[in-house]
């Protein structure tokens, strides 16, 4: 952990047992989630978490690059976790580091677990995750946009992937730690699940955990887990929601104008067979 | 970063416009809606999210403490740096900033300095020992063209928003000081003829572009030419003109 010092005066858990921003131990921070927000993107997703502010893109499955990448039997997942340079109190250097590369690597294999990549061999599916402000627990806020993403691009998979951390503060077990707890805490344990089967797909940790203090971050990760879940169904439902009124409209722009005179068949032409339109 | 076209969209594009029609129904000289959110990082000294049509670009402007150049000890140090992420574009590309990724940054950086927009002196703390620092960054969250304008205006709303943090020298807070608000206007020609602000697939055929950065009194502040085509001297003179008028309704839209 952040191994920072405390200022003094400063407590993490009131007498009252409230957090420094008034949160209970087991309280998530409010989360937003929209899809559809980007016009080029095949899938993307906005989050607002806490004081975190998350966008994600999906493109593919598309021709996979460099070539030698390629995996004749199934898809791969490109992500691309990355911090804008204006994101952090102090400026970051733009590009890659090692952090974000290793973070970039287990979100690819989250969602690797949950895709079903055997549809669609040769290719690649794209996930791009920007950071633009970022307040602790970027990569869980990443991870859950993403998710989000895929299923606006319409990629197949087994369930959403939900990330959310638990870690340790003034020798409390809390959930979703923000900026200042992850910087002064003992513990940080960021996980991701596929909620319909429990599936773990992404686990880390560091820091200081007793196996009982382990079982009870992570019970408070699940049931947060579940909570997320539904924010992310309903973004999607939100997303893809279509009135009785739109309905109708849409009914009556399709339906075919009146004929106005015997149709010309020289001018209709059928698709050839074996040539795709 | 090179878009496909169609040869057939490629030639309904250049017919239409010979008869004076753009595809969007936009004049030749109309640019796309602008749309500007200021304020929306908060880690940020200043920020701006802006929608030029589609085209969308999020600027952040950090400020810090450092130490001035050798040769301007006297003013504070601003650096410009793009980034064409691959959320933006399935033709960008994954690693270092491409060529186009910095002559934007370049040509929004010209327009920012040349016109002396933000007052370097004044942010001289101490002479040749310590002053403000300031990078903009330029991040492209959807590219449908014309990143050249939506990046310049997404930097200068993002200097009106900015503020400079006081607690780090125990000072209050204080605004950027701004004199002066430059605003670009891109035009493309295609074939023999010149439009302002082009969308996606007119950007993609078009044989050249011209960025003309004017200022509040209508001077010139920066220009650049790109693309293999190539302008006539008449042609320049009247993307000036155009600049300065455009330029006009966009500054106070940046203003606001």
């Amino acid at each position: 952990m952040g191994g920072m010092e405390l200022e003094k005066g400063m407590k993490l858990i009131d007498e009252n047992g409230r957090r420094i921003d008034g949160r209970r131990p087991d309280e998530l921070r409010p989360i937003k989630i929209e899809a559809g927000v980007l016009k080029r993107a095949e899938g993307s997703a906005y989050v607002e978490w806490g004081n975190n502010k998350v966008l994600a893109a999906v493109y593919g499955p598309r021709e996979a690059h460099p070539r030698h990448n390629q995996k004749a039997e199934r898809a791969i997942v490109q992500c691309r976790y990355n911090m804008a340079p204006f994101s952090v109190t102090d400026r970051k250097r733009p590009g890659p580091d090692r952090r974000s590369n290793e973070i970039s690597k287990v979100i690819a294999e989250a969602f690797s677990n949950v895709i079903f990549l055997e549809q669609f061999p040769r290719t690649a599916v794209g996930v791009y995750i920007e950071v633009l402000q970022a307040d602790a627990g970027t990569r869980c806020a990443g991870i859950t946009a993403g998710s989000v993403a895929l299923a606006d691009a319409g990629i197949p998979m087994k369930d959403l992937v939900v990330a959310v951390a638990s870690g340790k503060v003034g020798g409390v077990v809390c959930l979703d730690l923000n900026k200042e707890e992850d910087n002064f805490g003992e513990a940080d344990v960021p996980m991701g699940v596929a909620p319909r089967t429990g599936d773990l797909v992404l686990l880390q940790m560091d820091g200081h955990l007793t196996a009982a203090e382990f079982d009870q971050a992570m019970k408070y990760s699940m049931n947060a887990a579940n909570q997320i879940y539904e924010l992310q169904r309903d973004a999607l439902r939100r997303r893809y929601a279509v009135s009785l009124e739109d309905l109708k409209v849409e009914m009556q722009r399709e339906a075919p104008p009146p004929a106005e005179e015997e149709p010309k068949y020289d001018v209709y032409y059928d698709a050839q067979p074996g040539v795709q339109e | 970063m090179s878009e496909l076209v169609s040869e057939l969209l490629r030639s309904s594009i250049k017919k239409e416009l010979a008869a004076g029609r753009r595809a969007d129904g936009r004049a030749l000289d109309e640019p796309r809606p602008l749309r500007i959110q200021k304020g929306l990082v908060k880690t940020a000294e200043g920020s701006a999210r802006v929608w030029l049509g589609d085209t969308d670009v999020l600027v952040g402007v950090k400020a810090g403490l450092g130490e001035p150049y050798p040769d301007t000890p006297n003013s504070g140090v601003l650096t410009t740096s793009a980034e064409l992420n691959q959320m933006a574009s399935p033709t960008f590309e994954a690693g270092p900033p491409s060529a186009e990724a910095i002559e934007i940054a370049r040509v929004v950086d010209r327009g920012i300095r040349e016109s002396k927009a933000v007052d370097m002196g004044k942010l001289c703390i101490v002479p040749g020992e310590k002053v403000w620092v300031l990078f903009i960054d330029i991040h492209v969250l959807d590219y449908h063209g014309n990143l050249f304008d939506a990046a310049s205006y997404a930097a200068m709303a993002a200097l009106t928003s900015a503020v400079l943090p006081g607690g780090k020298l125990g000072i209050d807070d204080k605004p950027l000081p701004l004199d002066h608000t430059p605003v670009s206007v891109t035009a493309a020609k295609i074939g023999s003829t010149i439009l302002v602000d082009p969308a996606l697939d007119e950007e993609a055929i078009a044989d050249a572009r011209l960025t003309v950065t004017t200022d509040e009194n209508g001077d010139i502040r920066a220009m650049q030419k790109g693309l293999n085509g190539s302008f006539k001297f008449d042609e320049v003179q009247k993307a000036i003109a155009t600049s300065q008028r455009v330029g006009k309704a966009i500054r106070e839209i940046i203003l606001k």
